[in-house]
């Protein structure tokens, strides 16, 4: 079954510094915008729910339609968000898990600024590869 | 004779030793720094091999306290001690020399793992980077210490695309030892 997904992340200063469609469902261009439209949507309610629990995965957060948002926001406020509409949880945190550590290592590599965009093609591979075998 | 690797070894156990990851990423935060403060990339591998130059001429002196090895017969020993002893001893890894001229006067440094790198990847604005760099310099000035100018540059590293961290090492002259006075002066 052709799934949508998209995944972004949102550095601490609310600046999206990745972002891919990782669905296999064929690509629409208004999709991708009202994508982007819901994903922003919910980072409010992630403001609220990030301080009532002290795990990184905060689950599913916000609904649209049978678009479900899951988030997983770091210690340092970065938020790794995922919109999709497959009911995996268990996948999803896996997903998240094992992105954290991409997200880790290209922290720790001196050329990238933190914050800024996200370009590494290698990164971006792995990221799909991910999405690949959990989602 | 060429020297075995025992003797790097030796040193390597005796010396003393700082958190892999404080090292490669007080590195990086040097190269970063650089390239904010020269913008050019040019510029940047320029002084990355200032830099390792400066270190080196001092770093000769305490290689050569503490690593107990004689005097090289030629340059071809002189380039397996800096393979296997001097790598050794300051970077905790094994190097290999290849690609020997005919003249014994250029040969090729070849290290397949590099502490310098962990976690590093080149973003695109970086292309021209030769990000160990520092290493040229080291070895250029540690060998002008001991009366060998040289000239060293990399020719492959792993950042860019290649197999292995290669540097050419280039013996230019080899200075002969000059006494500042002469005794009936």
């Amino acid at each position: 079954m052709a799934s949508t997904a998209c995944f972004v992340i949102v550095g601490r200063n609310d600046c999206p510094i990745y972002e891919s469609e990782v669905g296999t469902a064929p690509k629409k261009d208004e999709a991708t915008h009202l994508h982007q439209f819901i994903l922003h949507a919910a980072l409010d309610i992630v403001q609220d729910v990030v301080w009532t629990t002290n795990g990184m995965f905060l689950k599913v957060v916000d609904k649209y339609n049978e678009l479900l948002v899951s988030v997983y926001v770091t210690a340092g406020h970065t938020r790794l968000m995922l919109l999709h509409d497959s009911r995996n949880e268990d996948g999803i945190r896996n997903f998240f898990q094992e992105v954290h550590e991409l997200y880790i290592k290209l922290l720790l590599n001196p050329l990238y600024v933190p914050g800024s965009r996200i370009t590494s093609p290698f990164f971006d591979t792995r990221v799909r590869a991910l999405a690949r075998k959990y989602l | 004779m060429p020297p075995n690797s025992r003797p790097g070894d030796a040193v390597f156990a005796n010396v003393e030793r700082v958190n892999a990851e404080l090292f490669t990423l007080t590195y990086g935060a040097i190269v970063r720094q650089l390239l904010t403060d020269f913008e050019e990339v040019d510029e940047v591998n320029k002084q990355l091999d200032t830099m390792g130059y400066n270190i080196g001429i001092r770093l000769i002196d305490d290689f050569l306290a503490k690593a107990n090895i004689t005097r090289c017969s030629d340059f071809r020993e002189t380039a397996e001690t800096i393979a296997k002893v001097g790598f050794k001893m300051f970077l905790g890894v094994t190097g290999s020399v290849a690609n020997w001229n005919a003249d014994g006067t250029e040969c090729s440094l070849i290290l397949d793992d590099n502490p310098l790198v962990d976690f590093v990847e080149l973003p695109e604005t970086c292309q021209g980077l030769y990000y160990c760099n520092i290493l040229c310099g080291v070895i250029r000035g540690a060998l002008e210490m001991v009366s060998m100018r040289t000239e060293v540059k990399f020719v492959k590293d792993i950042l860019r695309g290649d197999d292995a961290y290669e540097m050419r090492l280039k013996l230019l002259e080899q200075v002969p030892e000059e006494y500042p006075y002469k005794d009936d002066d």
